[in-house]
């Protein structure tokens, strides 16, 4: 699913001046940002700062009420988030969403059917698509084998979310936006799916963005952190030296 | 994409459909009607289960689609066109027509999308009572021949069940294609399918366009069935026959609309000796069913085969339903 190579410098994702509001609310106010290819980038910020708004408005889920997005330097903003999808970009919700009357199988083969062949192709073609390796794979790096032929909606809410952030893998894409994908996942799977994330990273070269209120699951997996409070970025930089910032400290314990 | 091993379910079908084949030759002449009838409605039913069942679609318009089948093949018959023929025309012209039904779905949803779809099918009603000089009004068209060599009760069940067995083995092969795992994610959370990918507004046409296209298939198989043709038996009543019939089947079931069309059309025989109260107990029988198995009697006999299976440890417990 990798189109042309972008020039190299060109960031994988640019934000600019992005701004969206709920009526009063502003929730996102002016964000610009650009992560580059392999980077791993973190976003942290206290409750209701505009985390989650950011990433729709990213993947074509919310339009901005203004600003740019650009993917590989090419103006997306306005694309649908399943077009936005077909070209290497994949993301989850905060919100866990698989699909509970699919096993977890077919959640994982759904996740990459619309990347293989034409659709008509599909019809004709066989059921799984091809893709029954490729999930296999996938069901082993997240420690689901077992689990394989179960119903999604039977699982447990920490392996439904290894399922979910799973699924955004299944495609081989460039760009993964995961929005607290830690969350409701216990300690000791923590560190396994730390260390998943970070050979899917080195491995396929993909670049990753990721909300998280876990710091240190952030502070050891992001390659650099921005900081977004208040729908806006007060600080960007090395994990350390964000944590260190005395603003983020500021709107962590204001709030 | 099916629950259940997808071979054992379309075995059971393909077994259903024999065993009418075979019953026919053991019944009087209106037994055998009503086996038609049967698999006639099964056609349509299990349309609708596709669009409402697995993609999630509210339709009330399937009995507008029955109702141009029939037309297209009462007005093209006579004018020499072989069953056949007519049969493609009638699933082609429905699966166009589903297509433009299905736009409204792009907007509204659920409660609002079945009230779109009743509007369009009064409006279809409305066009086949009033434009005489087409549907011949509310006198209807009346003598339509059975092709040959269908012309005897029995041997028109035949071709009746010959459709439907083909219908079976295409539905099978769909649902269990990437084509049904988008159809039922559409179901389940559109905004989770989009994000993977999942072109939302095509695989939302094609299901009501498909499910369209059964609907035709129904209706060019039902004129030569009854021989006669006029507007009320494509009015909503039969939108909802065939909503309860998935409904009570199992919606999303891939063995549902042939169980809920067993149902729909036995049961008012086996009650008619009531008389005028059959419908009232017809209703009851119908809101006890759906109070006891919310799945319908498909999910109720997985059920039941789940628990048996439970009492022998030996076995795998697989998910074990249709
Ligand atoms: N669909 C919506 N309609 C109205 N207001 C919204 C909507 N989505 C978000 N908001 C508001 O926008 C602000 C930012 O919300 P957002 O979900 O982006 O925060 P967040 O940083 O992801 O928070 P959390 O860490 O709790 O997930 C909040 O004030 C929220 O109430
Ligand atoms: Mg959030």
């Amino acid at each position: 699913m990798t189109p042309a190579g972008p020039t190299p410098g060109t960031p994988v994702l640019e934000a600019r001046d992005l701004h969206r509001s709920f009526g009063g609310v502003r929730a996102v106010n002016g964000i610009s940002f650009s992560v580059a290819p392999g980077e791993i980038l973190g976003v942290i910020g206290p409750n209701g700062s505009g985390k989650s708004t950011l990433f729709n408005c990213l993947l074509g889920q919310l339009p901005p009420s203004a600003g740019q997005v650009l993917l590989d330097g090419e103006d997306v903003t306005g694309m649908t988030p399943a077009a936005l999808n077909r070209r290497g970009v994949s993301r989850t919700f905060q919100l866990l969403q698989v699909f509970p009357q699919l096993s977890v199988r077919e959640n994982l083969i759904l996740a990459g059917q619309e990347h293989v062949g034409s659709r008509l192709g599909r019809l004709f073609g066989r059921p799984d698509a091809g893709l029954t390796a490729a999930a296999e794979r996938m069901l082993h790096l997240f420690r689901l084998e077992a689990l394989a032929d179960l119903l999604a909606g039977g699982l447990s809410y920490g392996q439904q979310k290894l399922l979910d952030a799973a699924m955004a893998f299944m495609a081989g894409p460039r760009l993964v936006l995961l929005d607290e994908p830690a969350g409701g996942v216990n300690l000791t799977l923590l560190g396994a799916f730390r260390e998943r994330l970070r050979a899917m990273n080195q491995e396929a070269g993909s670049t990753f963005v990721v909300i998280e209120h876990n710091m240190d699951f952030v502070m050891s997996l992001c390659t650099r952190v921005i900081c977004i409070a208040e729908g806006q970025i007060i600080a960007d930089g090395s994990p350390q030296a964000v944590r260190e910032n005395p603003q983020v400290i500021e709107a962590y314990l204001g709030h | 994409m099916m629950r259940g091993r997808p071979g054992a379910l379309l075995a059971t079908a393909l077994a259903g459909i024999l065993a009418v084949g075979l019953l026919s030759f053991v019944l009087e002449p209106y037994g055998v009607y009503l086996l038609s009838l049967w698999a006639v409605y099964t056609v349509a039913a299990i349309g609708l289960n596709l669009t409402l069942g697995y993609a999630g679609q509210i339709s009330l318009a399937q009995a507008t689609f029955v109702g141009v089948g029939a037309y297209a093949t009462a007005l093209l018959m006579p004018h020499g066109w072989p069953f056949g023929a007519t049969l493609a025309l009638a699933g082609g012209l429905c699966f166009g027509l589903g297509l433009l039904f299905g736009f409204p779905a792009l907007r509204v949803q659920g409660h609002y999308l079945a009230f779109v779809t009743l509007a369009l099918t009064t409006l279809a009603f409305l066009v086949m009572r009033n434009e005489a000089w087409l549907t011949g009004g509310v006198q209807g068209i009346a003598h339509i021949a059975r092709p040959v060599p269908f012309t005897s009760g029995r041997a028109f069940l035949m071709l009746c069940l010959l459709v439907l067995t083909l219908v079976t083995v295409a539905t099978w092969w769909l649902l269990r294609s990437p084509w049904g795992r988008a159809f039922i994610a559409l179901r389940e959370n559109p905004i989770r399918a989009a994000s993977l990918g999942v072109d939302v507004r095509g695989y939302t046409l094609l299901s009501f366009a498909i499910g369209a296209a059964l609907g035709g298939v129904c209706g060019s198989l039902y004129a030569p069935l009854v021989q006669y043709v006029e507007p009320s038996p494509f009015a909503l009543a039969l939108s909802l026959s065939l909503l309860l019939m998935v409904v009570v089947g199992g919606s999303g079931s891939f063995l549902g609309p042939y169980v809920g069309a067993l149902v729909a059309v036995l049961l008012p025989e086996w009650l008619r000796f009531m008389q005028d109260y059959y419908l009232v107990v017809y209703a009851m029988v119908v809101m006890l069913l759906l109070a006891v198995c919310p799945d319908g009697l498909v999910g109720l006999a997985g059920r039941m085969l789940d628990r048996q299976r439970r009492g022998h440890p030996a076995e795998p417990a697989d998910g074990g339903k249709a």
